[in-house]
Parts: C-alpha cells; structure tokens; sequence
C-alpha cells in the first residue's frame, strides 16, 4: 500500500496503485448520511438484500444474515427498499415498515 | 556515417516512414483532412505486413485516443495522428493520456478549427491543446517532422518524463508539399529509439496494477504536482535527445533555432514553416545592414521561458509570428506572444514586444509581409514606442 497522505514526490507517478485489491482500503462507509438498521428477529433470511447490496456491505454466513459491513456501506437504502418482509414494531426503531429501515447516521 | 536515403516526400508520407521505422505495437488512428495520407500510408505498410503494428481502424478521434490510452497502459509502444477537428475531438483522452503518463506520440498536422469549416493550416488546433499536458515540437520541414518523429519516441518514454509528444507539421504547406527527405536506415531507427519496456504494465499479470483509478482531492493535486516536475525536467532531456540525433543521422535538434541572431537588435519569433519565408527576408534586411535577427521555436511545450528570455537579452524589439488567436486574451494576441512576454517580464527585460496574427485558415504568407514586420520592428527600436500591440498580416482591412 502506498504510504498514506503521501507527499507528491512520494506519491505513485500517474496516480497508479500498484497492490491488487487495494480497494478494500478506501472506507466507503464515511460516505453515508443513513445507516441501514435491521430486525434480527423477524428476519427470514432470504437474502434478497445481500444480493442487491451494490456494494458488498451485508455479511452472510451459512446461508444466514449476519451484519451490515458498516466500514463499506454506503447507506444507499437499497437494501431497506427491497426487503420483503413487514414488521408492525421495528427491533431498532420500533416504527411499522420493513425488517431493514433507515435512520439518520448518528442517531 | 550511417546509411540514409533521400527520397522525395511530402511531410505527411515522411511521419508514416518515420512511423514504418518505429514500428509502434499499436496504432489506432482515424483520418482527417490533412492528416490523412498518415494514417492511409501507414495502414498500407500494415496491410503489406511491414510492420508488425497492431493497428485499430476506430470510429473517432475519442475512440483512437481511448484505444491508445488502454495500449499504452497495458505497456505498448502507441502512436496516433490527426489534425484540427480530430484534435479537438479527442480533448477529453488528450488529458487522461498525459494525467495517466502514458508516452503516446501523435503526429498532428496543424489546421485551422471549424468553424467556419476550414481544411487549410493555422495553428488553432494544437495551440488548444496547449495545456493538456502533452510536450509540444513544431516542425518547418517534412525532415524536421520525420526528425521529430523518430525524436519524440525517445523523450516520450524516457523514465523522467513519461509524457505524451506532439509533432506538429503545416498542414498542406508541409504535410503535402513534396520536399527532399533523407529517410535513415531502419536498424539505425530502431537502434536510436531502442526497445521500450514501461515501469508498469497491465498486461504484466503477475504484478496486477490499477491504472486510471479514483482520484480525489486528497490525491489529483499531488499527481498534477508531478505533471508539471516532469515538464520541468524535459528541457535538458529533448536537448540531450537532439543532440544524440545530431551525432547519429547528421541534423542537430535544440529547443529553438537561432538566425542571425549573434549582434540582432531585433528578432522575430516563429513556429514551423513560415520559418523558411522569414529566414529568406532575414537574410536580405541583413544584406542591407538590418540587425534582425530570427529565433525559430521547435519546443512550444514546455515553453523555454528561461532560455528564450536569455537569447533576446540585448534585443530592443520582438515580433512574434501567432498563427492562432487566444480569443479574449490582451488585444486578441496569440498564444506564443502572451508566453514570451511573461517570460521576458519575468526575466525582468524592458523589450517591445508585438505580436502578429497570420495565416488563419490557410491565409498566404509573403515576404512582402514579413519586411513589413521588420520596417515596424526598426521603428519601435528607435523610438521605444509600440503603435500597435497585436496587427493583422494579409489580412483585408
Ligand atoms: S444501505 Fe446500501 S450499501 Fe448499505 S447495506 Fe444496504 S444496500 Fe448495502
Ligand atoms: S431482505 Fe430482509 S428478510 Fe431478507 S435477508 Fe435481508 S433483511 Fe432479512
């Protein structure tokens, strides 16, 4: 990885990363203004929003949802938006709507 | 000495040779009034299997450059050429080429840009493309345009630099008008320009790189830094480079071409052929005890401010030749006139400095025109005051 805040004599000529997948580096998830927050009781872990993440932010394991990456995600809410399954008294927001909802980042 | 033919050439033929020689690992190009007969030349020497060049018949300027972009960055030898509308079609890679710096070399033949629609030579196109980060060599001749050619793939790859190079010639007066050029021996191109092996390559799979990625501002401005450190290293390199040419094939290259100038109390600065027209009233005003003086620019990026600034110490008054306008800039001057007044103020000389716009669109350029220069040039050395700080040359009135 190249040296952080390099300076312009440090840093790669023409802007060329040198590492594979160095991508994983670059912290998406300060981008976000809303955090996705989820209902691990009511989830049935259909993983429609895994597979809808653009951004590769919901970790699954055996088949099973287990956490949203928040290093990476972006708080697009695609994920809230495609969820399919209804709860009346949300775990986290305690609103009716969906097993993912959005809030405000930092509430 | 090394073996050289003269053939009879016109500029355009000369670059596609030069580009035969060179035998680049990919060209993509597409044709355009008068860069044409390059890239027709050059594709038949593909088609005869005389090169081994990989060459892309595109859809556009914006596509050839793209494919150049992506030829270069997977660590080819790349070159392109065009012209005028073409040029200015490919603006938007022109910047990722040379932000990227990937040593593309393009040969342009220099014409003037629509509209009104117009094929004939000024220099609107290139000069546009003055700031997009490409080194810049004007050419007079169809020699000089195959000199620089072959010239521009050493300083292009060099490891300072890395920087895409233009080779301008005029375009009809150069580009189709048939000199004598003298075409060296393909080993000694090919021992001159050497084997190219880039730092970084796409296609080097087994250290997989990212080229072109997400730049943002806690990056782009460190990276322009560098674009403009390399510029300020590519004086001494084009001139060691020119001077290796000179000792190799015969014709030495610096960044300007000084005439007369030795005891020259008046100069005249100008790009590419209209050198040869004022070379020749030069020589006559001099035959007449005239002290003018002629400095012909090779090197327009970067710009030699220090070593321009330094050639006209001891001259009273300046004429720059502009063939293109910078619209809105002080009176309507041209590019080189605003450049050389920043270096000579810079440099703290109290010269005059004029500027004269010709030859748009193909206007003719006479002797006749150039004496006028220099009549207004003695007048302005004697009695220190300017009448006009940008005219008009062969232009109706
Ligand atoms: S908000 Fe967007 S980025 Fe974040 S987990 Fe949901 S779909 Fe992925
Ligand atoms: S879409 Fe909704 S129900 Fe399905 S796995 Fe994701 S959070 Fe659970």
């Amino acid at each position: 990885m190249a040296k952080e805040n390099a300076s312009w004599r440090e840093a790669n000529i023409g802007g060329i990363v040198l590492e594979a997948g160095s991508s994983a580096e670059y912290k998406t998830g300060s981008w976000r203004t809303e955090r996705p927050v989820h209902d691990a009781q009511r989830c049935t872990h259909c993983l429609i929003c895994w597979i809808h993440c653009p951004d590769s932010a919901i970790v699954v394991e055996n088949g099973r949802w287990v956490a949203f990456d928040y290093d990476y995600c972006k708080g697009c809410g695609i994920c809230a938006a495609v969820c399919p399954v209804k709860v009346e008294d949300h775990e986290h927001t305690h609103q009716e709507g969906k097993v993912i909802q959005m809030v405000m980042e930092g509430e | 000495m090394v073996m050289a033919t003269k053939v009879a050439l016109d500029g355009a033929h000369a670059v596609s040779e030069a580009m035969r020689q060179i035998d680049p690992d990919v060209v993509a190009a597409y044709p355009i009034t008068p860069q044409t007969a390059v890239v027709q030349r050059f594709s038949q020497f593909v088609a005869d299997g005389r090169v081994n060049t990989e060459f892309v018949a595109v859809e556009s300027e914006h596509a050839a450059m793209s494919a150049c972009v992506g030829a270069a960055a997977a660590g080819g030898r790349v070159m392109t050429a065009t012209a005028a509308n073409g040029l200015a079609l490919m603006w938007e890679m022109l910047y990722i080429a040379a932000s990227m710096r990937l040593p593309i070399v393009m040969p342009v033949v220099n014409r003037a840009l629509s509209g009104p629609l117009n094929i004939h030579c000024d220099h609107s196109d290139s000069m546009g493309a003055r700031d997009a980060g490409w080194i810049q060599l004007y050419s007079e001749t169809a020699q000089e345009a195959y000199d620089n050619t072959i010239q521009a793939i050493r300083i292009a790859e060099h490891a300072d630099l890395k920087l895409p190079v233009m080779v301008m010639q005029d375009g009809f007066i150069t580009g189709h008008g048939v000199e004598r050029v003298e075409v060296a021996d393909d080993k000694d191109v090919r021992e001159f320009i050497g084997k190219y092996a880039p730092e970084h390559s796409l296609l080097d799979i087994d250290n997989p790189k990212t080229f072109g990625a997400w730049d943002m501002y806690d990056y782009y401005f460190e990276h322009k830094r560098q674009q403009t450190d390399a510029f300020s290293k590519a004086m001494p390199i084009i001139t060691a480079v020119g001077k290796e040419f000179g000792s190799r094939f015969g014709r030495n290259y610096g960044i300007f071409d000084a005439f007369e100038m030795d005891d020259a109390e008046m100069a005249i600065i100008v790009l590419s052929s209209t050198a040869g027209t004022c070379r020749t009233v030069v020589r006559d005003m001099r035959k007449q005890g005239v002290k003018i003086g002629m400095l012909k620019l090779r090197v327009f990026r970067p710009f030699p401010a220090a070593e321009l600034a330094r050639a006209l110490s001891r001259v009273r008054a300046v004429a720059v030749l502009d063939r293109s306008i910078s619209f809105g800039a002080h009176e309507g001057a041209g590019p080189i006139f605003m450049e050389l007044c920043s270096a000579l103020f810079a440099a703290g000389s109290d010269a005059k400095v004029v500027d004269y716009i010709f030859g748009l669109g193909g206007r003719d350029i006479f002797p006749q025109h150039i004496e006028q220069v220099v009549h207004d040039l003695k007048e302005i050395a004697s009695s220190g005051k300017v009448k006009s700080q940008v005219s008009y040359l062969g232009l109706r009135e």
